[in-house]
């Protein structure tokens, strides 16, 4: 009989595992489950203490009234109204400070001649806080949308700006001096061969800083609004009704969710050439 | 149509005082002449063909094309870099036909002369591809074909096959002597590789290191191009030659350094 091989040292310190992968894809089936149950379990924690815990409802709704919260609201139109403000509101302050920052981005990390112009004011401005603005704007602008629009437009900005010239320092050299090897123009440089090779880039930030922006639009309205979600919370707050804030605070990540996979979406189906996974 | 470097010297001026990566650089190339320069490191020749393509300028001396002097980069010297060569968002098709957009062609007629030259590099099958989908040595011959679109006076490649593996580097040295036979372009190219300059060139200008001077200029005269002459004393010889000229110039530069 053929004597098994005694014990020896392993050969490798890498002991084989699914979930402790470093770096290297677990099974979908995992990764699915994983997930959902980052949701679920929260949610089944949440129902749990409520029902079987002796918890004011004023200080945590079960689940149930929190769903029975957000039917009211909703067929009183009132979320509807809040929801749709604030999504003008960011709409309008994210696009004007997207289109405003992205050329002066991409100059500003093309030209070491306008960065030296811009960059230390905009670095500068770029560390206050905007919510620290809110008492300005509205001894400039009153109460209005103005002053929240305008505040949107500033956290944006700055930040936005920032980030897309840095895009620009990862176009290869080779791939500009090549350009004007074929004969092209600073110009033609510019907007054929940069603006393409930064997009994703643009994108990208593009989606970090609306989710800055979303944040900042339900502090405004904190603050001084008449409508809108974070006016909704306020409010809510006033009165304790704690359902109604919980319904707030989950439309509110519900939409910054959905505003994330959709840049996502953009940058998936603009961008097929850009080998990088997202 | 010709190339002629006249005096030409380089200096940097760094942190530890003045850097003559190139001294005295003279060399005069005839139309349809496939010249090497090869080096070490510290020969200057990535320096030395910046110069030709006009992306750095001379300290003294400068670079003649055709009678015209050099002032800067343009479509009338092709360009093939080792790396990063292609616009990584662009068709094979597009890529090829980029220099001849930025130049104010039209459609059609970029259309057909980036098909024509394609058809050369033999890449008429991928003209929708994306470089991502290519390999290595496919990517390089989209890049010659997007230089030879322009028509060029000279075609200059800078170690151009010096990311490939070795199997794919003889297949396209096989493609470039073609290449060359059939178009009859001027080539100017800078390598390490000692072999591929004896197989490839007409004529080998073998850099000093240290600074960047001109050492010896080789005319190569072998009965035939193909990878069995490798095997032939007379490739030997020219390779020992010329080994053995960088070798000890190379180390002279270590001596100098240290």
């Amino acid at each position: 009989m053929i004597q098994p091989i005694p014990s020896v040292k392993p050969s490798s310190n890498l002991k084989p595992t699914v979930f402790w992968r470093l770096a290297e894809d677990i099974p979908k089936p995992l990764s699915t489950g994983l997930m959902i149950t980052s949701i679920a379990a929260p949610l089944l924690l949440w129902w749990l203490i409520t029902t079987f815990g002796n918890i004011d409802p004023k200080f945590l709704p079960s689940p149930g009234r929190v769903l029975e919260a957000f039917g009211r609201l909703w067929s009183t139109r009132e979320l509807l109204k809040d929801t749709v403000a604030s999504l003008w509101r960011v709409g309008v302050g994210f696009f004007a400070a997207a289109l405003c920052s992205i050329p002066v981005g991409i100059l500003m990390g093309s030209f070491p001649s306008i960065r030296a112009l811009f960059e230390p004011l905009f670095g500068l401005i770029r560390y206050m806080p905007a919510p620290a603005f809110i008492p300005l704007l509205i001894l400039y602008l009153g109460v209005g949308e103005e002053p929240k629009i305008t505040l949107i437009f500033m956290g944006v900005f700055f930040f936005n700006a920032l980030m897309v010239m840095d895009t620009v320092k990862f176009v290869p050299k080779e791939l500009i001096e090549a350009t004007y090897m074929l004969g092209g123009n600073r110009w033609q440089t510019l907007r054929e061969v940069i603006f393409p090779h930064v997009l994703p880039g643009i994108i990208d930030a593009c989606r970090i800083n609306l989710a800055a922006a979303w944040q900042l639009v339900i502090v405004s309205e904190l603050i001084a609004a008449t409508e809108g979600l974070g006016r909704r919370i306020s409010v809510a707050g006033r009165f304790l009704k704690t359902d109604e804030i919980f319904v707030g605070l989950i439309v509110i990540g519900i939409i910054g969710l959905c505003f994330d996979l959709l840049f996502q979406y953009f940058l998936r189906v603009s961008c097929k050439w850009s080998s990088q996974k997202r | 149509m010709y190339l002629q470097i006249l005096n030409l010297n380089k200096h940097f001026s760094t942190q530890n005082g003045n850097l003559v990566v190139l001294k005295d650089i003279n060399m005069n190339i005839l139309e349809g002449e496939f010249i090497c320069a090869v080096g070490a490191s510290g020969s200057g020749k990535s320096t030395l063909l910046r110069q030709i393509a006009g992306l750095d300028s001379p300290t003294t001396g400068f670079v003649q094309i055709d009678g015209k002097k050099v002032t800067g980069p343009g479509p009338d010297r092709g360009m093939v870099f080792q790396h990063y060569t292609l616009y990584p968002w662009m068709t094979v098709q597009e890529n090829t036909e980029f220099g001849l957009k930025l130049q104010g062609l039209n459609k059609k007629e970029r259309r057909e002369k980036a098909s024509y030259y394609l058809t050369v590099v033999g890449l008429t099958k991928f003209s929708h591809s994306l470089p991502k989908e290519l390999s290595g040595g496919m990517k390089q011959r989209v890049a010659i074909a997007r230089a030879l679109a322009s028509e060029p006076k000279v075609l200059l490649m800078d170690e151009p096959f010096g990311a490939l593996d070795i199997h794919t580097k003889e297949s396209m040295h096989e493609f470039m002597l073609d290449l060359w036979q059939r178009t009859g372009i001027t080539i100017f190219m800078i390598t390490h590789d000692v072999e591929e300059a004896v197989f490839l060139s007409n004529r080998i200008y073998a850099l000093g290191s240290r600074p960047g001077t001109v050492r010896k200029e080789i005319s190569i005269h072998l009965p035939e191009r193909n990878h069995a002459i490798k095997r032939e004393s007379v490739f030997h010889d020219y390779r020992d030659e010329l080994m053995d000229l960088l070798r000890q110039h190379g180390q002279e530069a270590l001596v100098a350094a240290a």
